[in-house]
Parts: C-alpha cells; sequence; structure tokens
C-alpha cells in the first residue's frame, strides 16, 4: 500500500507543528522518519493513520483520500502503533494481541480459525507466547511495549504506521522486531516506524525522511540522509554515518557548540 | 478461549448463563416473597390483585432497574477507564431526582399521580442535555466527568433549595423519602411509561461493547482500530440518560448498584470491559432483585427502603476501593 501525502499542513494550539510537508512511503520499504524532539514525527504519523486531520494538505492510501476510507475498512488496511504504551484494566497479553483483530471481526462474532492463527502468530514474532496468560499490568516495560507491538501485528495491515516501536526493549528484542519488520516489507508490506536511534534507521530503512520543525530536510537511502552536514545542521551532532563489519551505523561522537 | 491458568474467569457464554440463572432465580423469589413470607396471604381475588397489581410490577420494575444500573455502571466505567465511575457521576440521577422534587414542591404530583415520574423523566433529559452541552463535542473523558459533576452540583443546589423553601412538611418528607429510593408500591402504569426508555438505553449501552474493548489500549489505538470515539460517548452519555433517568423517575434514587456489581464480576469477565456489560445487566439485576427480597422479609422487625439498603453497604465498599486503589498505587 502507498501512503502518500502532500502540503501538509498542521496547528497544535498555537504551535506549527506540520509545515507544508510532502511524504510518500511505498510498499515492500521500510521508511524512516527520524528528527529531533518536536520535529513533528508523531503528528505526522496521526496525520497518515487518519487520528488527526490536517490543517491543509491532502492523505492518500493507494491513491484514494484517506477521507474516503470507512473507518472499518481503513483499519484493516492500515495499522497505527502509538508512542505511549497504555492498556487499561487487567487483561491477558492474549486478550490485548486480540484486539487487533477487531476490524477483521463481524458485530458480535467470536475468534475464527484465521484469527487465532493471526494472534499466535503475533505472540511467537515477538516472543510473548510463554506470557500469553500474564496480565499486562504485572509485566515490564519491554514485555508491554512488545505485546502492544504485537497486538499491531496481528491486525496483519498492508501497512503499519509505528510510533518508537523500539523504546524500552532489550537490544536482542530491538534487532528481532526489526528483522520480523524487514520481513513485513519483504512480503509487499508497507512500514514506517519514527524512530530515534539512527543506526536502526541506518541498518534496516530502505527509505529515511529527515524532519525538522515541521518539514522535511531531507529524503532518501540512508547514505545521502545521514550525512554529517545533515545530521549536525538538524540535531546540533557531530557524527558520521560508517560501517562496523559491513553492518551499517551513525557514529555519535558529541554534541556540536 | 483457551489460556488464563490461575486466574478466574469463566467462558463467557457459562458466565452470562450462570448470571441470568441466578437473575432469574431472584425473580421467582421476588414473586414468591411478601411480608409474611413464602407464598400469599390470601386468597381468591385478593391473592391474584396481589399477584399482578403488587409483587408482578415489583418485580419487574426491580429486574429493569437493577440492570439498567449495574449495565450503565459497566459502560460507564468502561468509557471512562476508571473502576470508581457511577451513573450517578454524570449528572443524570441528579438531574431526575430534581425533577421528581419539583414535580412534588408544584404540587403536581397531587394533581397528577403520574407527574412524578414524569418530571424526573425529564429532569435526567435535560442534565443529560446540559452535561452534553457543557462536555462539548470533542471532550474526552475528563470533561465529562467534570460536566457531570457541575451538573451534579446544580441539582442537588437545587433539591436543597426546594426542601428550604418548601412550606408543607408533608411535601418535605414527601421528597426525601422519594429521594431515598425504593420499588414498593409503584403501579403498572408507572411501570408502563419508564420500561420503553430503560430498554431503549440499555439497548444503546449494548452497541458500545467492542468500543470499549478497543478503549483498553486508549483512544488514539481504538480510533485507529475502526472505533468512532465520538459515536460511543453519545451511545454511552444518552444510554445512561435514558435507562438511568427512566429508572431514577420511577425508583428514586438507588445508588452504588452501578458501581458494585461491574466492580465484583470484572475479574469473572476477565477483565473484558465489552463482556462485563451484559454479564453487569444481569448481575444488577439479580443484585437488586435479592437486596429487596431481603427488605421484605425484615420487613416486620424494621422497614427500610432500598436506597438506603444499597448505600449502607455501597458506601464501605467504596471505601475499602478507595484503600485498595491507594495499595496498588503505592511504591
Amino acid at each position: 500500500m502507498r501512503i502518500e501525502a502532500q502540503g501538509l499542513n498542521m496547528r497544535l494550539g498555537r504551535r506549527e507543528v506540520l509545515r507544508g510537508l510532502d511524504f510518500v512511503a511505498h510498499a515492500g520499504e521500510m521508511t524512516a522518519v527520524i528528527g529531533p524532539n518536536g520535529a513533528g514525527k508523531t503528528t505526522l504519523l496521526k496525520v497518515l493513520a487518519g487520528l488527526l486531520v490536517p490543517g491543509a494538505g491532502t492523505v492518500s492510501l493507494d491513491g484514494r483520500a484517506l477521507t474516503d476510507w470507512l473507518p472499518r475498512a481503513r483499519a484493516r488496511s492500515l495499522a497505527y502503533l502509538p508512542q505511549e504504551r497504555v492498556t487499561h484494566w487487567a487483561l491477558s497479553a492474549r486478550a490485548v494481541v486480540a484486539l487487533g483483530r477487531l476490524p477483521h471481526q463481524p458485530m458480535g462474532a467470536g475468534e475464527s480459525p484465521a484469527d487465532r492463527h493471526a494472534i499466535d502468530a503475533a505472540l511467537a514474532a515477538m516472543d510473548i507466547g510463554h506470557l500469553a496468560a500474564r496480565p499486562v499490568p504485572e509485566m515490564s516495560g519491554g514485555e508491554r511495549a512488545r505485546v502492544l507491538v504485537a497486538r499491531a501485528l496481528a491486525q496483519e495491515p498492508a501497512a503499519l504506521l509505528a510510533d518508537e516501536p523500539a523504546a524500552g526493549l532489550d537490544p536482542a528484542h530491538q534487532l528481532a522486531l526489526f528483522h520480523h519488520l524487514t520481513a513485513l516489507a519483504s512480503a509487499g508490506r508497507t512500514i514506517v516506524v519514527a524512530l530515534h536511534d539512527l543506526s536502526l534507521a541506518a541498518r534496516f530503512c530502505h527509505r529515511i525522511v529527515l524532519m525538522q520543525a515541521g518539514r522535511s530536510v531531507a529524503a532518501g537511502v540512508a547514505g545521502e540522509v545521514l550525512q554529517s552536514e545533515h545530521l549536525a545542521a538538524v540535531y546540533g551532532i557531530a557524527a558520521q554515518y560508517t560501517r562496523v563489519e559491513g553492518i551499517p551505523v551513525v557514529l555519535v561522537a558529541d554534541v556540536l557548540p | 478461549m483457551r489460556d488464563i491458568p490461575g486466574r478466574l474467569g469463566l467462558e463467557p457464554s457459562y458466565l452470562l448463563a450462570a448470571l441470568a440463572a441466578m437473575a432469574a432465580l431472584a425473580f421467582i423469589m421476588s414473586l414468591s416473597v411478601g411480608p409474611s413470607g413464602i407464598g400469599i396471604d390470601a386468597a381468591g381475588e385478593a391473592r391474584t390483585l396481589i399477584f399482578y397489581e403488587i409483587r408482578l410490577p415489583r418485580a419487574v420494575l426491580g429486574t429493569l432497574v437493577g440492570g439498567a444500573l449495574g449495565l450503565s455502571g459497566a459502560a460507564l466505567q468502561g468509557y471512562l477507564r476508571n473502576p470508581l465511575a457511577e451513573p450517578s457521576l454524570v449528572g443524570v440521577s441528579g438531574g431526575a431526582a430534581l425533577g421528581a422534587v419539583l414535580a412534588i414542591h408544584l404540587g403536581l404530583s397531587h394533581l397528577l399521580a403520574l407527574a412524578l415520574p414524569i418530571g424526573g423523566l425529564a429532569g435526567a433529559a435535560v442534565a443529560m442535555l446540559a452535561v452534553v452541552a457543557l462536555a462539548g463535542a470533542h471532550g474526552g473523558p475528563v470533561t465529562l466527568i467534570l460536566a457531570g459533576l457541575a451538573v451534579s452540583s446544580i441539582a442537588t443546589a437545587l433539591i436543597s433549595l426546594a426542601l428550604n423553601l418548601s412550606q408543607n412538611p408533608f411535601a418535605s418528607v414527601e421528597m426525601v423519602l422519594w429521594m431515598m429510593g425504593s420499588l414498593a408500591d409503584r403501579s403498572l402504569t408507572q411501570l408502563w411509561i419508564s420500561a420503553p426508555f430503560i430498554l431503549l438505553g440499555c439497548a444503546l449501552l449494548l452497541t458500545v461493547a467492542r468500543a470499549l474493548n478497543a478503549l483498553t489500549l486508549g483512544e488514539d489505538a481504538a480510533s485507529s482500530l475502526g472505533i468512532d470515539l465520538r459515536r460511543t460517548r453519545l451511545a454511552v452519555v444518552a444510554g445512561t440518560a435514558l435507562s438511568v433517568g427512566a429508572a431514577t423517575a420511577v425508583t428514586g434514587i438507588i445508588g452504588f448498584i452501578g458501581l458494585i456489581v461491574p466492580h465484583m464480576l470484572r475479574p469473572l469477565a476477565q477483565y473484558r470491559p465489552g463482556l462485563l456489560l451484559p454479564a453487569s445487566l444481569l448481575g444488577g439485576a439479580a443484585m437488586l432483585l435479592v437486596a429487596d427480597v431481603a427488605l421484605r422479609i425484615v420487613q416486620p422487625w424494621v422497614e427500610l427502603r432500598i436506597g438506603v439498603l444499597t448505600a449502607l453497604i455501597g458506601a464501605p465498599f467504596f471505601v475499602w476501593l478507595v484503600l485498595k486503589t491507594r495499595a496498588e498505587l503505592a511504591p
């Protein structure tokens, strides 16, 4: 599914959060949205998910305006993982993951075999099969984060918008998550992740969009976007895009004076 | 669902079947127990009269009112994601009480017996419109609670004013007694005018089950799962106003059922807010019917009103809930 946005303007209170932003994410690719705090990454993802209505500009999914999609149909094609790891009530991990199947279930219907398969696959992908019966509030922050990622995976969407999916995960589970997202992209899905970890973006993402103050400063492959000049101008850091044992990384040396 | 070893919780269909059986049993008890023990202490025409004019309306009203209170409590707790939420929180009970008190104060209830429930219904409707207008179209749960509190305070103030200005001591007593809540001596006519509103409100509340499940993940995630949050909020507010407003209009204020029932059933429903809706509907009906039967059993010794009984049980329960919440929040 191709996600495209043009000329997005968004005002939250008195602050202009998005200013004439263009964005595109293609099927079969993982696209990273990076930028310093307050650059507008979360707002962009919420606008793309249809949760916020932009002051100006358009969003389309596969060429069809987002506003023309019925909410249920949109939810079957597009999943959104919020940055805040919210779960109310003491639901079990499995019950939380099962919520991802809501858009696929007709009113009043129980779990179908397809639902069960998707839930089990999502639990396995996030390595939480053994925690399925545990109440989510009793889990550690990282385990809870994995449960919520699994919820979005269980939705089996054509496109996944994930806001900081790696935050709070240990290195092994961060890698496992990104390997899984890469596999989903290879299978033709559209993956968009807002990220702070530049090395994860460099290593796994086909395209990177660098944002600053509501605008897209650079967009393209890692080698182009993660140039030292860009990182210095946007983040105010001395950093270098390089490879260690063949793996792309961004080495951050220092904060610029 | 295969899972949850070591946790309370039944297969949903078993849970609902068990609760339905309890409610049915309580209904039969309500029909058969009177102030003079089991059975009806009369014969012939009097017996028929007692059954159809006294016992049956009381049992049906208990079922409807208890169900409405339990269901709306579960819906409000699910929507507000707060286990301390209660139907009276959104101002509807206060509005209904004010409407009924005004009907007594202005002497309308003496001109027309139905003025009391009609006043209650009108009060509930006005309170609901005021809450919705005050909370705004886009406000979240917090603005709804604040708007409900504001409207409740206004209603309480005006009720006090009516009591204060009342010249007729009998009217004052009538107002105070009415506010205590009772299922006794309600006529079939009163049942007929309230039942459609209660049923319509309950039907509306039952439609939000999926939405409440999705809201477990917060508003953004629920919205991204295709849930219409505005429709959900409207259904919760209108459903509560219709069901609890109509119930309060006929019975007076019966508190705490909407707080206690969802709370007791939540672990059995595996904490799923959607499943808790029908469970609390059945559980609320069973609980109010049993409480009402208990009142009739003690009636020869002490004349208790049901609103007083539920408050006596409910208030300590609320204290316990606060202590439990405090312990959970403690570091």
